[in-house]
């Protein structure tokens, strides 16, 4: 008989094992609109799917990079850090990041092993001097898009983007009208500056090369002054006044004034995100999405890929636990066949309307994604001739002289040849400064001489 | 020091002692540790390695640097003078005895309470090349000489000169503490002008201005340490009038690259901490050795007019 007294039901309780408090791992992340809420919905998965670990999402929008930065110095880090994928080499080299190399290897892999599972591009995203320091949340991939009613109204056919440069070219000034009585622009077919967030962009489509591994060939490289030569011609043609005027009437990209959605562009590089503030802003717009032209003769899918990242700053309290995390948003269940058996990036990516980072599709969200042209993304993202930012450490200040000298360029301030070689001896100092600065704290021959 | 001046002590350090540790915490410490950072490689994640003089030698070879330091003197040479001018007008126009007076002093103060963000919104649609206010007032004037007003903030030479326009915006405070000087001028000085035959021009420059140039000094040598120190509207208005996400390069072309947005690059995107470090002691030098002079000059024209 079992006695029932109070006294016996409280030791008999005292003497269970305590069950198991639950790890809080919280996550910082730049987003705040649908696209924290499809990550919200990955999160509820994950924390309902075991009951040690639960995430915290903390919305941490503008400048999550500085933020990070800062705590990480103060020695209070979040557990998971939602950055760009431009930080990755900064921040690691700046000793602000976990490798992620120890715990693949306890998960019984190779770092090439855990690579190989993503798209060539998106594994050298999370790559930096020969270690992993990130895992995709959302991949991108930009590429052409263009107005198919300004097509037709130009006498193109809507159906067929332009195949090569000097078709683009063509198109871009069949598109192009003047008021005929000011001579002011009134529509063009392309301008280098909309949205003018990827300058550099445009060199590695001319087939240049920004740096060689071992020095910035930002204005050393021809195809790269090539292709800043392009970009001024467009301010040639059409007026440095009327492309300043008509650029002023511009809004915000993710608004309903942005010129794509207004007709005042009508083709434009942009990411695979750009259909939701499509059918956000502009619902019936008659558009496309297409390969880049082939510029370089042979390479057809040419493809810029982009991603944010989750990564582990140093002095993460539970880095185990946000590693947990970091591996289910980066692995999939491959034989979903409902959307209910979605899991980790091919649950994010069908939410958040994106293509995945990996190499492998489950049936359900092959089938399913609603993403217009997911096929178009997914070809590119596979693409060998895809390009990314490169791993710099020095890449904001590069990123800032690449701009210097588009602006410079577009605005005939001065040619490419000049505005970059000004940029280039800059990068030059910057460079010789940084690999010094490693070498001061002994970190130059862990990176060897390959600053990719 | 007897005991109850040991006990009055006391006293004073338990109601000044959190404000001392605060101070020494918070401002003196990061003051000193900084000078210590600007002769360091420093990267705020890693330990400072002392690289000696280095860091200001690379200043001096520093193309943007120079920039920048010419970006916001010219910012300051044109911003200061004419906002004194502006403030001071108004100041002179209020402290007339007309009716609504409280009103118009109200009217003209109230801009300068309103946040830096949503001036700067308000004044990127004011400078937008097609739709904008200004160019909405300045091309039925300009349209007869066959001339369109400028695109402004999305061009490198009209770029400046729009921040200073905007500048002329928040004068209101400077407006309040000139209007202040204008009433402690002592009435008889005027009336004393009046029976000597001076007009309205030479009672202005013979009795108020000599009578508020310290209060005109004060003004002006504040409003130098702060256009030497612009940052959120430049940041602002470079970002939402160019958009490509690079608002800590001065867009367009550099044209509004400030000392203290090179200074905030450095140190935030590119973690030159100890450069950053350098660079503000630099600021400090040239902000301390311009209040220095305008100082001096203030003071020899007061004496001067007395």
């Amino acid at each position: 008989m079992i006695p029932k007294s109070p006294t016996f039901l409280l030791l008999l309780l005292a003497a269970l094992p305590a069950a198991a408090e639950p790890v809080h791992v919280t996550y910082w992340e730049k987003w705040n609109g649908f696209e924290q809420k499809a990550m919200q919905a990955v999160i509820d998965r994950f924390n309902a799917s075991q009951d040690r670990i639960v995430i915290d999402y903390y919305d941490q929008t503008g400048q999550i990079d500085r933020k990070t930065l800062v705590v990480t110095a103060g020695g209070d880090p979040p557990d998971i850090a939602g950055l760009h994928e431009q930080n990755i080499a900064t921040f690691a080299d700046a000793e602000a990041l976990e490798p992620l190399d120890g715990f693949i290897h306890d998960e019984g892999m190779t770092n090439e092993q855990w690579l190989d599972r993503y798209y060539p591009i998106y594994a050298r995203i999370c790559t930096h001097g020969g270690h992993v320091y990130a895992g995709i949340s959302t991949p991108v991939v930009e590429t052409l898009y263009w107005n198919r009613t300004l097509f037709r109204e130009a006498g193109l056919d809507p159906d067929r983007p332009p195949a090569t440069l000097a078709e683009f070219n063509d198109y871009a000034t069949r598109l192009t009208k003047h008021d005929p009585k000011t001579g002011r622009l009134t529509q063009v077919g392309f301008l280098p500056q909309d949205p003018g967030w990827w300058p550099w962009i445009f060199c590695e489509w001319f087939g240049g090369r920004l740096d060689d591994g071992h020095k910035v060939t930002f204005a050393t490289d021809p195809r790269n002054v090539a292709a800043y030569q392009w970009i001024q011609h467009f301010t040639k043609e059409y007026g440095l006044d009327n492309v300043k005027l008509f650029s002023s009437e511009f809004g915000p990209w993710a608004s309903p004034s942005a010129p794509f959605f207004t007709g005042k562009i009508a083709m434009t590089f942009q990411g695979i995100f750009y259909d939701n503030y499509i059918s956000q802003y502009k619902p019936g717009l008659d558009y496309g999405v297409g390969p880049w032209p082939e510029a370089v003769p042979g390479v057809k899918d040419f493809a810029m890929a982009e991603a944010d990242v989750l990564t582990i700053p140093r002095g993460a309290k539970h880095p185990r636990e946000a590693w947990e995390f970091i591996k289910y948003v980066n692995s999939t269940n491959t034989h979903a066949e409902t959307r209910d058996e979605l899991q980790g990036a091919e649950l994010l990516d069908y939410l958040q309307v994106k293509l995945s980072p990996l190499k492998v599709w489950s049936p359900y969200f092959t089938n399913h994604n609603s993403h217009p042209h997911i096929a178009m993304f997914r070809r590119l993202a596979s693409s060998p001739d895809a390009v990314c930012v490169p791993q710099l450490g020095i890449w904001q200040e590069y990123h800032r002289e690449i701009i210097s000298s588009f602006d410079r360029v577009r605005l005939l301030d001065a040619t490419p040849e000049e505005a970059m070689g000004y940029s280039q001896d800059r990068l030059d100092a910057s460079w010789t400064r940084y690999r010094r600065s490693l070498e001061r704290h002994g970190q130059w021959a862990a990176l060897g001489e390959a600053p990719r | 020091m007897t005991r109850t001046e040991r006990k009055e002590l006391r006293k004073g350090l338990g109601f000044t002692g959190l404000w001392i540790i605060g101070l020494a915490a918070f401002t003196a410490y990061p003051v000193v540790a900084s000078l210590y950072y600007s002769f360091c490689d420093y990267s705020i994640l890693k330990s400072p390695v002392w690289c000696g003089i280095e860091n200001y030698q690379q200043l001096v070879q520093d193309g943007l640097f120079w920039k920048s330091l010419r970006n916001t003197l010219f910012y300051a040479g044109l911003s200061v003078p004419l906002g004194t001018v502006v403030a001071l007008g108004l100041a002179v126009l209020l402290n007339c005895d007309v009716r609504g007076k409280s009103a118009f002093r109200l009217l003209f103060f109230m801009p300068s309470i309103v946040p830096v963000v949503a001036s700067a919104m308000l004044w990127l649609w004011i400078f937008n090349g097609e739709y904008g206010l200004m160019n909405g007032v300045l091309n039925p004037i300009l349209a007869p000489f066959g001339l369109h007003g400028p695109a402004w903030l999305a061009d490198p030479t009209w770029s400046k000169p729009a921040l200073v326009i905007m500048s002329l915006w928040g004068t209101g405070n400077a407006m309040v503490i000139y209007l202040a000087g204008l009433q402690n001028v002592p009435a008889e000085l005027y009336e004393a002008a009046e029976i000597d035959g001076a007009n309205a021009w030479q009672r202005f420059v013979h009795v108020t201005l000599p009578a508020i140039a310290p209060v005109v000094a004060f003004n002006a040598i504040m409003a130098l340490i702060g256009a030497m120190q612009l940052f959120a509207q430049a940041y602002i208005m470079s970002e939402g009038a160019n958009g490509n996400g690079n608002a800590s390069d001065g867009n367009p072309a550099r044209s509004t690259l400030f000392y203290t947005i090179y200074l905030f690059s450095t140190a935030f995107q590119d973690l030159r901490m100890g450069y950053a470090s350098a660079m503000a002691y630099i600021l400090f030098i040239i902000t301390a050795g311009l209040t220095w002079l305008a100082a001096r000059f203030a003071r020899g024209r007061y004496e001067d007019a007395l």
